[in-house]
């Protein structure tokens, strides 16, 4: 692959990037969430089209449209969540799109001939009849090798293939890597787990802001060196100062022991009034789901939500915005806009019972806040009637903003609060956040962009596995520290 | 030049065709006070029912059992009236009450598993069509219960403000009439002016954002199918009424009429947009059509190709609308 250019509204997601893939080996991806790893892997697959660069494959030119170009090109892709169809056999998977048939009609046999070819040949035993709804992970994870193997792969990619598997299951995985690459295939390697990449991996290249930052033999990469070049900027000064949390500032959230049902266990950290806490972690870390524990929207198992010393039974959205705690979704258009409902219906929909008289809306209360929402945010549209759906990102973001202002929340939970929205709308919800702290509230803030934690937070929590794993105040936390946290290794 | 005046313009046009297209092929016989009335009162069932699953289908839900509980209503109604020994308005209005609970309690039931189990309103509903049917047949034996008291006449069969419109050659609005009108206007004025309402819409665009901001979805669902079982139960008042019995088998694909009125109104199916009025509108058209195609003699069958091209024409060309103003 070379100079891959690649670019999303608003986003440079590759910038040139320049890849070798050899016959035979391991080549290990890492970098930060948002590098352009995954970006840059599916293009490779045919998911995306590049905007520019080469691919070249034994040194030809190819052109890859599809997926069925890369698969005929034998480039075989392993997402970490598996593209599996649940309810069809081991087999059907398997043979799924390239089935041999008989005439008219599927040739089960030969399907079953073939499919107990590949896996006997690497002498990996399944179930070849259970649905793969009720495989194992790492049962699933042999049937896509499989998959790809079926279709002549020569190249195969791996997204954090050991994120969900046991030790035993990873020694598997990694005994099976070293037969294929035996035969000649080769491996793209992605994974967020530094310490095991000595294991496999036969090089390394570092991707950072959609450029290949360094390639060298893993021999020659110590984790330390890998953790600087994954981050390796200097911190964006863009961000406003923080006001420094005064000594006498009550704790306005605590959370104790908190448990939910998945990927959080056992979280206990409290927030001051004018403090903002930031949670740093990797993807699948569980900051998402502490927040989301905390404001109601998943169950709790056990433990204790305190706001301003009184304890919250946290059942539902509904308790936690009447008990002033207000959840800034990370995916706005998912689980934050009514996209097909105008600015006005969006701003009141949290706390429509202030602005109603009975059971009816009081439309002259909705217009009035929601107009006083738009000047005060800047929200750029042409009036509150706007379907929010024909906003821009940033300006939907601030709707969204509006819509927790207008109530009387204390508490505050931005979950990647600046995620797809430009650089001058960035700087505006910042803004906002400091005028949130300046009315006492308490801010605790998911980012996955390390500069904006080590710049917009007073405190920084790094979480890995649904725990908290290290603090850092702001003045010792550096990027080295954090991501060695997050990743499990010693910085 | 503005979007809305374009969308009225066009609008009056095409009112002003179809009245002169309609008067061509009828003779003359559609534009007379008594067939107007005629058609609005033959539209009230369908009216009712699909105001009720106006809100439904906002929700992104459907309910396919609204055509047998007109029956299972009529019937229950039926033999309350005739075993209850009250008389005049007090049995009407006890009467009614007890249709729109059987009906409130069907939809109740049909929202529960959508709402607990996440099931698709598509299969509760199927079911409660196939056990309210069976149930009506059940209870009345297979015949219709007719009606012992005479009290049910002013609702079938008679008119409102007779006296004030007779000098103008009018014979009156029916009493039937009246209660649909109050239905839309009342259902209307829920969906656009109160939050239960402002929630309806929001759920049905949005649910993971409605319930993130702290809306009950589940009671909002479960209300909404109780209305449509409600609505349910007041058309089968008003049918049991103009017959004079409790029938088990009248109901027979009124859902579906109700659910093309929701469509041809241009609510959505996939949810979170829709309009009582704009419904209102649908059950008018669609009984314009049938009576037009009765005055010129067309028979039923070819009354039922006419209906559903009639109805796949006003999807599309909601759907080519959309596509153009949006484009």
């Amino acid at each position: 692959m070379i100079g891959i250019e690649k670019s999303f509204p608003g986003v440079r997601a590759l910038d040139g990037v320049s890849l070798e893939i050899r016959a035979g080996e391991v080549l290990a991806l890492v970098g930060e969430n948002g590098a352009g790893k995954s970006t840059l892997m599916k293009i490779l697959a045919g998911a995306y089209i590049a905007d520019g660069g080469t691919i070249e494959v034994d040194g030809a030119p190819v052109t890859i449209d599809g997926p069925k170009a890369a698969e005929r090109l034998g480039i075989g892709m392993i997402y970490q969540e598996f593209n599996l169809v649940p309810d069809l056999g081991v087999i059907e998977n398997i043979v799924l799109g390239i089935e041999p048939v008989r005439g008219w009609f599927l040739d089960r046999g030969a399907a079953a001939a073939r499919a107990a070819a590949v896996l006997g040949e690497l002498n990996i035993a399944l179930p070849l009849d259970r649905p793969a709804r009720r495989l194992s992970v790492a049962q699933q994870q042999l049937t896509e090798i499989a998959k790809a193997l079926v279709r002549h792969a020569r190249v195969i990619v791996m997204d954090e293939p050991t994120a969900a598997l046991t030790d035993r299951e990873t020694d598997a995985l990694f005994a099976l890597i070293a037969t294929l690459k035996a035969q000649g295939v080769a491996f793209v390697y992605i994974s967020h787990r530094l310490e095991e990449l000595p294991r496999i991996a036969d090089r390394i290249t570092v991707i950072r802001d959609g450029k290949a930052i360094e390639t060298r033999p893993i021999a020659e990469m110590p984790q330390a060196d890998m953790v600087r070049l994954m981050v390796g900027r200097p911190l964006d000064a863009h961000f406003p100062d923080l006001p420094a949390v005064p000594g006498d500032a009550p704790v306005r959230l605590e959370v104790r022991e908190l448990a939910g049902v998945q990927n959080v266990n056992g979280v206990s950290f409290s927030v001051r009034a004018g403090e903002i806490v930031g949670l740093a972690g990797l993807v699948g870390a569980g900051r998402t789901e502490i927040v989301r524990a905390i404001a109601g929207a998943d169950a709790i198992a056990s433990g204790e939500i305190v706001v301003d010393g009184s304890v919250v039974r946290v059942r539902g959205s509904r308790s936690a915005i009447d008990a002033g705690i207000a959840f800034i979704t990370e995916d706005r258009k998912a689980q934050g806009l009514v996209l097909g409902m105008n600015v006005r219906e969006n701003t009141t929909l949290a706390h429509l019972d202030a602005y109603s008289r009975g059971p009816f809306i009081d439309r002259a209360a909705e217009l009035t806040v929601t107009n006083a929402e738009i000047a005060e945010l800047r929200i750029r549209t042409p009036s509150s009637e706007q379907i929010v759906r024909n906003l821009s990102g940033g300006n939907q973001q601030k709707v969204v903003l509006a819509k927790w202002m207008t109530g009387d929340a204390r508490v505050f939970l931005f979950d990647e609060p600046t995620r797809g929205v430009d650089v001058g709308a960035k700087a505006e919800i910042y803004a906002l956040m400091l005028q949130l702290l300046a009315r006492g509230a308490a801010i605790v803030m998911v980012s996955s962009e390390l500069p904006e934690v080590l710049g917009m937070a007073h405190r920084i929590l790094v979480v890995r596995g649904g725990r908290i794993v290290a603090e850092f105040a702001r003045a010792e936390a550096t990027p080295d520290k954090v991501i060695a946290a997050a990743a499990g290794v010693a910085a | 030049m503005n979007r809305g005046i374009v969308r009225a313009a066009i609008a009056v046009v095409a009112f002003v065709v179809l009245i002169v297209v309609v008067n061509l092929l009828t003779g003359g016989n559609f534009f007379t006070p008594g067939n107007l009335t005629n058609v609005l009162r033959q539209i009230t069932y369908n009216a009712i029912l699909a105001v009720g699953q106006t809100f439904v289908i906002i929700t992104a839900g459907i309910d396919l059992s609204v055509g047998s509980l007109i029956e299972l209503t009529g019937v229950v109604m039926a033999q309350f009236a005739n075993a209850s020994g009250l008389n005049g308005a007090v049995l009407v209005i006890a009467t009614t009450l007890v249709g729109v609970a059987v009906g409130a309690c069907a939809g109740l039931v049909n929202a529960l598993p959508v709402v607990r189990l996440n099931l698709p309103p598509f299969i509760t509903t199927l079911a409660m069509m196939l056990m309210a049917r069976g149930l009506a047949f059940h209870l009345s034996n297979g015949r219709p219960v007719p009606l012992n008291s005479d009290a049910f006449d002013a609702l079938g069969t008679q008119y409102a403000l007779h006296d004030l419109l007779a000098p103008l050659g009018l014979p009156g609005i029916p009493w039937a009439v009246t209660v649909m009108v109050a239905v839309v206007v009342v259902f209307a004025i829920v969906l656009n002016r109160t939050r239960f309402g402002r929630y309806v819409l929001a759920l049905g665009g949005n649910e993971e954002a409605a319930r993130l901001a702290g809306v009950n979805v589940g009671l909002v669902k479960t209300f909404v199918y109780v209305i449509s079982g409600g609505c349910a139960g007041l058309a089968g008042m008003l049918l049991m009424a103009r017959f004079q019995s409790g029938s088990p088998n009248t109901g027979i694909g009124s859902e579906l009429q109700s659910i093309a009125a929701v469509v041809v109104g241009g609510t959505s199916l996939m949810g979170g947009r829709g309009s009582v009025v704009a419904t209102f509108f649908g059950a008018l058209l669609i009984g314009v059509l049938n009576n037009v195609m009765n005055l010129i003699g067309i028979d039923s069958y070819t009354q039922d190709i006419v209906l559903g091209g009639v109805i796949l024409l006003a999807v599309m060309a909601e759907a080519i609308r959309k596509r153009v103003f949006t484009g």
